[in-house]
């Protein structure tokens, strides 16, 4: 029983950091139908960044702001001036991202060096938490707190607010949209940004358990095309139970059969995709 | 838009451009058949390369080219026949013939499995699930150590040459075996595209409802489009074990599918020599740069973006109107 719940808020701790790439990827992929390949490359850079700035300060807030604003400003201008003028050729902006994730990996290894290392845990959470018999560390509560939160604002953000409105119209047909005065092309840079945004966030939220080493972008990638996959592309609901699934079959996978962990991942995508080839909460 | 794609595809393309590709392709075929013959054997070890690649990007261009579904896991399938190759011969120590009748058998069972997932989506669905199957494969070579030895691979693959007890061994030997193979699967891949399902094919991508309308079952054409490119992936996959001696997780990551991918897009898909020679190229610029410099990752992707930029519908295409 301990070991279930135990394993159970191990799941969750996954299904939070997919949730925060995952949102990002599926919102670009609703919007402007990009495949972004780059995307677990913005996790990458959180974490890097974040790296850096802490050695500084020694703040994980200050390393978090530094993350998200570069990765921000770096996903706006990639969207702006690389993937904007291939609008409606996914095969060309796919191909682009790609291009961006290889020089991201290596301009990062060239700056930061091969090394792995975790973000250091803010002192205040660097215990455990006891709830009866099971022991969990509190850091880990504390991101899939910070996950909730992130969800909830997402959510009322896009339910709630007129650039919620604007976005799901966009979503649902970018030309009506745009012929209701909707800028929809600045409101595709701004998603991009922010979805890149969320993911280096990610990154700094996962730095001090998953820590930073060359080719955990690549790592993270296949993890977060598997909750959009389940989820469906452009649903931030579909993200949301996407990550839970795939953090629980990740964790539990990983914990019963570690050998052959990817099949737990890929059994539940090839279910969805026969029965439901857009996703749980996709529209085609 | 699509009878006249065919039209252009089977007819002659005009003489002022073919000249030039006429003047290439004949130039590339010249060194592939008496290099080896004044070339050392570093020169001679990357025209293997060159055609080993070049068949594999072939395979993947008629279903990224001819059929419009662009696959980013096609390093996966390849890598598998490899590493069948790897513990047939390695492990299992079985005879040449049982061990290349079982790779490919396994690499064809396998891309008509998964072909079942795959064939009903289109588009950028079918892009991120290729990529999510690639990376599965991946991660099975990667994490099921007892069998393929994990992030080592396998090594002590015998030379084709020994291993298929042929009179002559050496590199030029299995050279000339690979660039035999290569010629077989070109002419095949060729006469397949040309034929009446390679032109279904072409229609498939150009406009899928049209061609349902017209009775072709455009899911089996889809799935044989698959099975077919992942077949000749895997007679690739062979001869890359054979030629390295050894497997590794490598052959099966993204990175690789990424660089097929780009040999294809930067070839110009749906034109068979196209990709080749982009297969060609990018074997010699890594080898090349990686003698001058670290960073070449750094380089394939700024290649990647200078691409898209320049000539997004590949170099055997440019000039030829859309």
């Amino acid at each position: 029983m301990v070991y279930l719940v135990t394993q159970t808020l191990n799941g969750l701790f996954s299904a939070s950091l997919l949730f925060l790439i995952a949102a990002g990827l599926t919102l670009a992929f609703g919007v402007m139908r990009i495949v972004n390949i780059a995307h677990a490359s913005f996790y990458m850079l959180g974490v890097y960044v974040a790296y850096t700035v802490m050695l500084r300060t020694g703040s994980l807030v200050l390393g978090a702001l530094a993350a998200i604003v570069c990765a921000g400003a770096i996903g706006f201008a990639m969207e702006r001036w690389f993937l904007r003028r291939f609008a409606a050729q996914p095969l060309a902006q796919m191909m682009m991202t790609m291009g961006f994730a290889l020089v991201f990996r290596d301009a990062s290894l060239m700056i930061w060096g091969g090394d792995p290392f975790t973000l250091r845990y803010p002192t205040w959470l660097s215990r455990s938490v006891e709830l009866g018999d099971v022991v969990f560390p509190a850091y880990r509560l504390f991101v899939i707190v910070v996950a909730a939160i992130v969800g909830v604002a997402l959510w009322l953000l896009n339910e709630r607010t007129l650039i919620g409105a604007r976005l799901r119209a966009t979503v649902d047909d970018p030309d009506a949209a745009a012929t209701t005065g909707i800028n929809v092309a600045l409101l595709s840079g701004l998603v991009f940004a922010a979805g890149a945004g969320l993911a280096a966030f990610g990154g700094v939220m996962g730095g001090p358990i998953l820590g930073g080493y060359p080719g955990i972008d690549f790592d993270l990638l296949p993890l977060a095309f598997v909750v959009v996959i389940i989820g469906g592309m452009g649903s931030l609901k579909g993200a949301l139970v996407g990550s839970v699934v795939v953090g629980m079959l990740d964790n539990f996978g990983k914990a019963l059969v570690p050998e052959l962990s990817y099949f737990t991942l890929f059994a539940p995508m090839v279910l969805v995709l026969a029965i439901k080839p857009t996703g749980l909460y996709g529209r085609a | 838009m699509g009878v006249l794609e065919i039209v252009r595809v089977v007819a002659p393309v005009p003489p002022a451009r073919s000249r030039v590709k006429l003047a290439i392709a004949v130039a590339a075929a010249a060194v592939l058949l008496i290099g080896p013959v004044f070339l050392s054997t570093y020169w001679t070890g990357l025209l293997t390369q060159m055609v080993i690649l070049g068949m594999l990007a072939m395979s993947l261009d008629l279903l990224l080219g001819y059929t419009g579904l662009p696959s980013l896991g096609h390093a996966g399938i390849f890598g598998v026949a490899a590493y069948a190759v790897g513990v047939l011969s390695a492990v299992r120590h079985v005879d040449f013939v049982t061990c290349v009748i079982g790779a490919l058998a396994i690499g064809i069972l396998l891309t008509a499995l998964l072909g079942l997932v795959v064939s009903h989506v289109r588009d950028v669905y079918f892009l991120m699930i290729t990529l999510a199957l690639g990376m599965v494969l991946w991660g099975i070579s990667y994490r099921w150590i007892p069998v393929t030895g994990g992030d080592n691979g396998i090594s002590g693959i015998p030379r084709l040459e020994v291993h298929a007890g042929l009179p002559v061994a050496g590199p030029v030997t299995f050279y000339y075996i690979a660039l035999a193979v290569f010629a077989v699967c070109g002419v095949l891949l060729a006469l397949i595209v040309a034929s009446p399902f390679g032109l279904a094919l072409q229609g498939t991508r150009e406009n899928e409802g049209r061609m349902k309308s017209l009775g072709f079952n455009t899911w089996l054409l889809c799935y044989a489009s698959y099975v077919i490119s992942g077949s000749f992936a895997s007679v690739a996959g062979v001869l890359w074990a054979y030629y390295n001696g050894f497997v590794s997780p490598t052959y099966l990551d993204l990175t690789s599918s990424s660089e097929l991918f780009l040999m294809v897009t930067m070839g110009g898909p749906g034109t068979l020599v196209g990709p080749a020679l982009g297969a060609g190229a990018l074997v010699l610029l890594k080898n090349v740069m990686s003698t001058y410099t670290q960073r070449w990752l750094l380089l394939l992707g700024t290649i990647y973006i200078l691409t898209i930029l320049g000539a997004p519908r590949g170099l055997w295409n440019l000039g030829k109107r859309g």
